[in-house]
């Protein structure tokens, strides 16, 4: 490796940019995904990179921190052109990065995860001393001999944090950081880069969240497909105004009629509570549910408390031991594989779109085949009828507005959006008596966010009962009736969304509900 | 008499075991880098007979056992350009590299078709080797039996006390991961095949030139598939390797024993001769079912090819 030494601190003369981007364009084989992009960032200012999915922002971080290679343009690092030319160069430039999909090794320990990423060799209990000290300076608790894979995802967070802390960088890069947090701990992380800031560290936060940008950045760059759409003082803009400069055009609004109350009651979870096979997986514990016809349920958590879990016992991807826990309309379905609770008139939408929810090689044509089959009558006497198959797939494209070379081409072509069009669409034609939605609009482009939102208030005005299970809290109050959370696999009752708050959703994603398990101690102790 | 014979059944226990304890222990490094390398028994091949080759001609085992890790280098280095290189898919790669070394090593081998070798004398550690019944049977052997025991302590002690072995683990585990952290994913991984060559090459070697001072076609039979599978079932811990390569063994010499005692028994010599096979497997899988352990041992990323993102 060719490491230059890291320059010091005080190079950078007063006044000059820590860092300064020109021209940088990135080409894919099959996508430009940066074009021209221009971008400054002062020391100690939080600088924020605005875009929706696929606006090229995590490239141009990836560029930053020498993942990647630009294909033009130049970097220039505190008055210097640089090539940067791996992560490890970036690094003793002084540019850390924590990555939205953590870096760390799960079966490794908080400290050898930390040592992996420092240069030399590491005194380890030395360094737990070090993370501890840090942790406390900057209010990211965390405990060095903990192993990673038994952490939460907050807590990995902190260790991703952490680790490019201790490298002392003046330029820190956070990818979407917020997703995987409750609003409290989003409220923690703010403090800590504000304070990272006034320390002299620049910050390039790369979000697709307005309210939080206009709460934490100085200044922001504004990306969409691929281009610079614009620079602005997000303290001096309306979301709806950086909305425009981000989707080109105003923020779609979902319509909500109120809900047709008292319908019957066609999902039911009575007492579900199953050991997950994973063995780093989240055990369901007595999970009480009802869903009824016309509403839409919401369910908010923090990931990796039970969801995925909740979601395999519900569609039948994990069969339970016994039959009463999960009832589709009336009937007892628990040890029922996918395809018989599918013909009791459930229907479900997997968070994996591609590898669950779709079959990447396979064309749209054959994926409705797979859970339509019988759903919208495309067998005759046992064998596929080619001619219903495509008019059922050309209906849903149609239909759903998927944009997509027809019903033949592959799924695996399909955008993000598109392909979750397509397969709602797909679920939704076979008229289900129930549907289960796992994050029905993660990683899908503002628009088509929109649209799949209002589909399913839609289904829910014919009647369906409809179960939503996603990390967005916004999504889940500008859609459901009654939302309930998962917290370690449990669920907290049911409350109308009218009636609550995202402040009161975030107290109970920490597990923390009137009645749960454990909230006495705590409210005696405060 | 009883004495004797647990004695002798003891050091054949470990003689037997001892190619499989080096090349499995290879082959663990190699797969905790995310490297999965079929070909081991072609490597054993080709390792045995360059080992026979030139000790046949230098009159020198050590120069032998040398010459058959050189050679388990070799193939392990074409194997490496393949996977790591080029990216082709490591089973298929393996499996070619596996027929390659087994039909390679017949072809060379034939001028020396049932030559025999000296027999290399046993080292006899002072003081140990007095220990009644297990001395003579663990502390007179060969010096590849000694070298196989430090070989399990430096696997364990590079794997989980040194920082290199830190960084391997951490590569096996997430190579993409271990990239944006610097790390150079496809060095670490050629260094760590070419190990697990090294290792296979010398078990090779101790089949031709120790254990049986004698080269025959096919005389590997299969022990680099059995300790393929070691390290799977042992869950990729060193220690368990051992033990399990030491059942195989043991299953091995009692069944010879029992065939050549002239026993009556009412089962076909066949069954017999599977028996170490089978009953190692077995007990590996038994003892080693539970799923935490599994998950937290395995390299999560063994097979999959990595390709660093440009």
């Amino acid at each position: 490796m060719t490491n230059p030494t890291p320059q010091p601190p005080s190079a950078a003369p007063h006044g000059t940019p820590r860092l300064t981007l020109r021209g940088i364009r990135k080409v894919y084989p099959s996508v430009v995904a940066n074009d021209g992009i221009d971008l400054t960032v002062q020391p100690g200012e939080i600088h924020a990179v605005l875009g929706e999915n696929g606006a090229g922002k995590s490239t141009l971080m990836k560029i930053i921190y020498g993942v990647t290679r630009q294909t033009e343009g130049e970097i220039e690092w505190e008055g210097k052109t640089v090539e940067v030319e791996s992560p490890a160069h970036a690094r003793s430039l002084g540019i850390g990065m924590v990555f939205q999909h953590f870096s760390l090794f799960e079966t490794l320990n908080v400290t050898q995860n930390v040592a992996l990423a420092l240069p030399g060799k590491p005194d380890l209990r030395a360094l737990a001393k070090q993370i501890e000290e840090v942790s406390q300076r900057y209010g990211l608790p965390v405990d060095p001999r903990r192993m990673v894979h038994a952490l939460s995802v907050g807590e990995r967070q902190r260790v991703e944090i952490i680790r490019c802390l201790l490298q002392n960088p003046r330029l820190l890069i956070m990818d979407e950081p917020t997703s995987v947090l409750t609003p409290q701990a989003v409220r923690k992380l703010f403090e800590t880069l504000r304070q990272l800031a006034a320390e002299g560290c620049s910050i390039l936060y790369i979000s697709h969240k307005l309210d939080e940008i206009q709460e934490l950045c100085h200044t922001a760059t504004v990306l969409r497909a691929g281009k610079v759409t614009g620079s602005c003082t997000p303290s001096q803009e309306t979301p709806a105004s950086m909305a425009r400069l981000m989707i080109g055009k105003d923020l779609p609004v979902c319509e909500h009629g109120a809900a047709s109350a008292g319908g019957e009651v066609r999902l039911r979870l009575a007492g579900l509570s199953h050991a997950s096979e994973d063995p780093f997986g989240t055990d369901l514990k007595d999970i009480h549910l009802d869903v009824r016809s016309g509403e839409i349920v919401g369910i908010a958590g923090v990931s990796g408390n039970g969801q995925q879990e909740l979601l395999y016992a519900i569609s039948g991807e994990e069969p339970l031991a016994e039959k009463f826990p999960v009832q589709i309309c009336g009937i007892e379905a628990g040890r029922m594989p996918p395809d018989q609770r599918r013909s009791a008139g459930m229907g479900f939408v997997p968070e994996e779109r591609l590898g669950r929810g779709a079959v990447p090689r396979m064309s749209l044509a054959e994926n409705a085949l797979l859970t339509a089959h019988t759903g919208a009558g495309l067998l005759r006497s046992g064998l596929i009828n080619f001619g219903a198959m495509e008019k059922f797939s050309t209906e849903c494209i149609a239909a759903y507005n998927v944009k997509c070379g027809g019903p033949g081409a592959e799924a695996k072509s399909l955008s993000g959006g598109n392909l979750q069009k397509y397969i709602m669409g797909r679920e939704i034609m076979q008229a289900p008596k129930v549907l289960v939605v796992a994050q029905p609009t993660w990683g899908v482009d503002v628009g088509a966010a929109a649209f799949i939102r209002q589909s399913l208030i839609e289904l829910r005005n014919r009647g369906t009962a409809i179960l939503v299970i996603s990390e967005e809290l916004d999504e889940l109050f500008e859609i459901s009736d009654r939302i309930a959370v998962i917290a370690n696999g449990r669920l907290s009752p049911t409350k109308p969304a009218a009636e609550t708050n995202v402040e009161e959703i975030g107290v109970w994603m920490s597990g923390m509900w009137p009645g749960a398990a454990g909230v006495e101690e705590v409210s005696h102790a405060a | 008499m009883e004495a004797n014979l647990i004695t002798s059944m003891l050091f054949a226990t470990v003689v037997a075991g001892t190619p499989l304890v080096i090349v499995a222990l290879g082959l663990l490094v190699s797969e905790k880098s995310g490297v999965l390398n079929l070909g081991a028994e072609g490597m054993m091949a080709m390792g045995a007979i360059a080992a026979f080759a030139v000790t046949h001609e230098t009159g020198s085992p050590w120069l032998g056992v040398l010459a058959g890790m050189g050679a388990g280098m070799v193939m392990s280095f074409l194997f490496g350009i393949l996977v790591l290189s080029l990216m082709a898919n490591q089973v298929a790669s393996g499996l070619a590299l596996s027929i390659f070394g087994v039909g390679l090593s017949a072809f060379v081998g034939k001028p020396f078709e049932s030559v025999a070798l000296a027999a290399v004398p046993p080292i006899r550690l002072p003081f140990l080797a007095d220990i009644p019944v297990i001395g003579p049977a663990l502390y007179n052997q060969q010096a590849l039996v000694y070298f196989s025991w430090a070989l399990m302590w430096a696997v364990v002690w590079f794997l989980y006390r040194s920082r290199a072995g830190l960084v391997l683990r951490a590569v096996g585990e997430a190579p993409a991961s271990a990239h944006s952290i610097g790390y150079p994913v496809i060095r670490i991984r050629y260094l760590a095949t070419l190990f697990g060559g090294a290792m296979a090459g010398i078990g090779g070697a101790f089949l031709s030139v120790f254990y049986t001072p004698l080269w025959v076609e096919g005389m590997v039979a299969g022990r680099g598939w059995i300790a393929l599978a070691l390290v799977v079932f042992a869950t990729w811990r060193p220690l368990r390797v051992m033990v399990g390569a030491y059942l195989f063994g043991g299953v091995m010499i009692a069944q010879l024993f029992v065939q050549g005692s002239g026993l009556e028994i009412d089962m076909p010599s066949q069954v017999l001769s599977s028996l170490p096979y089978w009953a190692t497997i077995v007990v590996l899988v038994i003892i080693s079912r539970n799923a935490a352990t599994i998950r937290l041992n395995a390299p999560v990323s063994l097979g999959q090819p990595y390709r660093a993102d440009t």
